[in-house]
């Protein structure tokens, strides 16, 4: 059954993405969709801080929104050129989350949680009330579509879906080859036991930071992408709703996975578009879902079966018992993936 | 100097419904050491249920409260049970992404049942009286005359009774409570009982004066958990002090800084005092 | 002087842990420290791996004051530990813990990593490289593969060995490394310890084994409430009534 494999599930989807626009010729499920991969794209970012590093973040929606109000801001009321303005944004929500990071990460677990809380809510805060800058309630309107690239545009809902997919598989693959690299390993070590993780060498403040801002970067992206892409943003990007929500994704996917940002994501933009006359609701049925979720399956779906793939492999190494065999059981050890 | 004694008394009256609030989130994290991230969403409850008691059956003002503190602190019983018992040996992670589930449920339960709608308690203490040659409304008096009383009893219910005893035994030790005879569950359940019992009697004081909608508790609780890292996690004096501190720094700062910018005073100082001391303002080692 | 210790002291509010303690550890040989529940052993060892700052004292390892410096820093000069309660990686396999445990010896960074420049696949190679020489100078290439949460004490244990030794250390200390661990299986460990010696690497252990220590150890300094009462070699110690007085409490026998 070799054909089952990683490389080609992974090929096999990629190419349903592609394919995707053209088998629906739907402009709302194509709009949909993009705003999918948006969503992922943050999605990744609190995934590597809190599946691998282990530290929870409950202030990556204010960094969406920073990111999102940097661009938003910048085109509209700065008239600057879109990738220009695209770039800077994600350095300042890039150095905003080096800053609050290098404060933040001194403190631990529950303090932790709450101060990126506070942090969350101040942004969203001032987004709200410095209206001469932010315009605040009213919102910012008018925000540009990506600008041409040479000679390809974004004007249409089908160039902007292959944007957004292209970034998004660009994110994937820089998430991929950090979680499957020694500094993947370090964060993996630092959020199975910070404290082991120091006396074997591992300067933590230094890697946390690196992964925290990792992790507002790619809150930054997806902001930026989001103003673009839905064109005007209000203080409401920054409440701390929108963490939840993709800490909802995240969890329902598998917390600490490669796919689990994929799958998480997009079952519940889904099945939440399926329930749609519960769209205010979503919470009735996402939050104990959430809850029962943490206690009974915390890995998540693709978490478990990772799981279950792991618990396979380790009894087939159990059954491999003599010193030839030990190069193989360290070879089918190493293919065992950083999933958990 | 009138503006001052107003904005002084008004400071009094906001820092005993913190105060309130904070004692409820205290009182679970020193024993469980869980902080409750749902702990927003029993003071929304317990303004909604009030409110629907006086509303829809007609019930007098204090009967409503009565009602509700009872019913929210069965809640609280409920999310123990059901959600930080099973989840009493994993990650700490796991505790509050829980209590976020359940907090996201209940907001949403609220707006599906009762609207999203800001609504009004009507109170039973309209009316102003004039004191000293100031102007105070009664219910803003009776917030602060409640909210103290509340805190007596629970003081002493605390210190001179067997029940009050356990839960501070448990809160300094819990393996230690158990080993002489403590039932920690159901010291567990009690604790929530009366955190949620906390909660309502604090939102149902403070709603006449605030409107009744479904995010009503998320500002509330931040600045809770601003205040019981500042007066120390588990702290009971902390938690009162802490909440009458914030509720004068910001009557004051609305009135003499800004008033838009007031609720990010209680961040700024959590913001501050963290920088400094990573570990909070009374960190009692161990952790 | 390899690594010794002056003064060193620690207090925790009213009490103090560990009083005045000087300490020398010989190179090359295996060091013990022993004394009665509650000598204010493992606290030592906290100071030296830099778990906690000591009150007043000073802590020099070749030469150069190591006293406040955090435990990653330790580490990297050369000073490994194991933990009293096994602290391992539960959640990851044998091999993946002794391979994470050798990447303080290598340099590359997140560029490194999302580039898959050269020097990480190098130093990825070193890991692993790395990683099996632990795993079988330790004796567990059986369960390499295995989650460390399902293995037994013993060979967590030497789990525990290893990742110690993926550090690439100059001197390790081991607190009480036979814990919980029974007779044959204590010999193992001896053994084992003294194949680290060999291949030269200083050994410090915190053990409760008395039988385990006069076989092995080559010299011995015995705390007692926090204070140093005597050093010197097994012989010596065995001898000495402090010693005796500090473990049988009372008049030494005859």
């Amino acid at each position: 059954m070799k054909f089952i494999n990683k490389r080609n599930i992974i090929m096999a989807l990629v190419l349903l993405a592609i394919a995707f626009p053209f088998v629906t010729q739907n402009d709302y499920f194509i709009h949909v969709m993009t705003l999918s991969f948006i969503w992922m794209i943050g999605v990744y970012g609190l995934n590597l801080l809190a599946g691998y590093t282990g530290y929870l973040s409950l202030a990556h929606a204010g960094f969406f929104a920073v990111g999102a109000y940097s661009l938003g801001l910048l085109t509209v009321k700065a008239q600057m050129n879109f990738w220009l303005a695209f770039v800077l944004a994600l350095i300042i929500t890039s150095i905003l989350g080096f800053l609050v990071g290098l404060i933040a990460l001194r403190t631990k677990e529950h303090f932790f949680a709450i101060y990126t809380l506070c942090v969350g809510y101040i942004l969203y805060l001032v987004i709200d009330k410095w209206d001469s800058l932010t315009e605040g309630v009213r919102g910012l309107i008018g925000i540009p579509a990506p600008a041409n690239i040479g000679p390809i545009s974004f004007e249409t809902p089908l160039s902007q879906y292959y944007l957004v997919l292209a970034i998004l598989l660009v994110v994937i693959l820089i998430v991929y080859r950090i979680v499957h690299s020694l500094t993947g390993r370090t964060y993996i070590a630092i959020r199975n036991s910070e404290d082991l993780a120091q006396t074997i060498g591992i300067s933590t403040m230094k890697n946390k930071l690196e992964a925290f801002v990792l992790s507002t970067f790619f809150a930054g992206l997806s902001g930026a992408l989001y103003a673009s892409f839905i064109r005007f943003i209000g203080p409401d990007i920054g409440n701390i709703v929108i963490t939840f929500d993709l800490l909802t994704y995240l969890l329902i996917g598998g917390i600490g996975t490669l796919s689990g940002p994929i799958v998480g994501t997009v079952l519940v933009v889904w099945i939440s578009q399926q329930l749609q006359f519960l769209q205010d609701y979503r919470m009735l049925i996402f939050g104990p879902i959430l809850t029962l979720l943490v206690i009974f399956y915390p890995r998540g779906i693709a978490g478990s079966i990772a799981g279950w793939n792991a618990k396979r492999a380790e009894k087939k190494l159990a059954k491999a018992q003599l010193d030839e065999r030990f190069s193989q059981s360290t070879l089918a050890a190493e293919n065992q993936v950083k999933e958990g | 100097m009138e503006i001052l004694v107003q904005q002084l008394f008004n400071g009094l009256t906001i820092g005993s419904v913190y105060a309130l609030v904070a004692l409820g989130l205290t009182l679970v994290y020193g024993i469980l050491h869980i902080p409750n991230f749902a702990h927003g969403a029993l003071y929304m409850m317990g303004g909604y249920i009030t409110l629907m008691m006086m509303v829809q059956y007609g019930l007098h003002y204090w009967l409503a409260i009565l009602v509700s503190v009872i019913v929210v602190g069965l809640i609280g019983v409920l999310m123990e049970r059901l959600v930080f018992y099973p989840l009493r040996h994993a990650p700490p992670i796991h505790d509050k992404i829980a209590a976020i589930g359940i907090l996201l449920f209940l907001e949403a339960f609220a707006q599906y049942v009762w609207g999203a709608d800001y609504q009004t308690m009507p109170t039973p203490y309209g009316q102003v009286i004039q004191l000293f040659g100031l102007t105070f409304t009664m219910q803003r008096l009776l917030i602060i005359i409640a909210a103290i009383a509340v805190m007596v009893l629970l003081y002493l219910f605390l210190k001179k009774t067997y029940t009050g005893a356990s839960i501070i035994a448990m809160s300094q030790d819990r393996d230690g409570a158990n080993l002489v005879g403590i039932n920690t569950n159901r010291v567990a359940m009690l604790t929530f009982l009366i955190s949620g019992g906390l909660a309502a009697i604090a939102s149902s004081l403070a709603a006449p004066i605030n409107l009744v909608f479904p995010g009503m508790g998320q500002l509330v609780i931040l600045k809770a958990f601003v205040i019981i890292i500042l007066g120390g996690m588990g702290s009971i004096p902390g938690a009162i002090i802490g909440g009458y501190i914030l509720g004068f720094s910001e009557s004051l700062g609305a009135t003499y800084i800004s008033n838009d910018y007031k609720d990010i005073i209680a961040f700024i100082l959590l913001v501050i005092i963290l920088s400094v001391k990573p570990t909070g303002l009374f960190a009692k080692g161990g952790h | 002087m390899f690594l010794e210790t002056k003064n060193l002291s620690k207090k925790f509010g009213g009490l103090t842990a560990v009083n005045n303690v000087d300490f020398t550890v010989e190179k090359g040989k295996i060091n013990a420290i022993i004394g009665p529940n509650g000598a204010g052993k493992s606290t030592f060892f906290n100071l030296i791996s830099g778990f906690h700052p000591p009150s007043s004292g000073s802590i020099i390892l070749k030469g150069q004051d190591v006293t406040n410096m955090p435990p990653n820093k330790i580490a990297e000069l050369g000073i490994a530990r194991t933990f009293q309660t096994t602290n391992l990686f539960e959640q990851s396999t044998v091999l993946d813990n002794v391979t994470v445990g050798h990447r303080l010896r290598t340099k590359s960074n997140l560029l490194d990593a999302v580039l898959r420049s050269k020097r990480l696949k190098r130093e990825e190679e070193q890991c692993r490289e790395k990683a099996l020489e632990v795993i079988r100078f330790t004796g567990l290439e059986k369960v390499a593969g295995k989650l460390v949460g399902s293995l037994t004490q013993e060979e967590k244990k030497r789990t525990a060995f290893a990742l110690a030794l993926a550090t690439e250390p100059e001197i390790v200390f081991l607190d009480e490394p036979a814990a919980g661990v029974n007779p044959d299986e204590t010999e193992g460990l001896a053994q084992l310890m003294i194949k680290m010696v060999d291949s030269g690497i200083t050994v410090c252990l915190i053990e409760h084994k008395m039988q385990m220590i006069m076989k092995l150890a080559d010299k011995i300094m015995v705390l007692n409430y926090g204070e140093k009462i005597a050093e010197g070699t097994a012989d010596e110690i065995r001898n000495d009534p402090a010693v005796i007085k500090a473990y049988l409490g009372g008049s030494a026998s005859a």
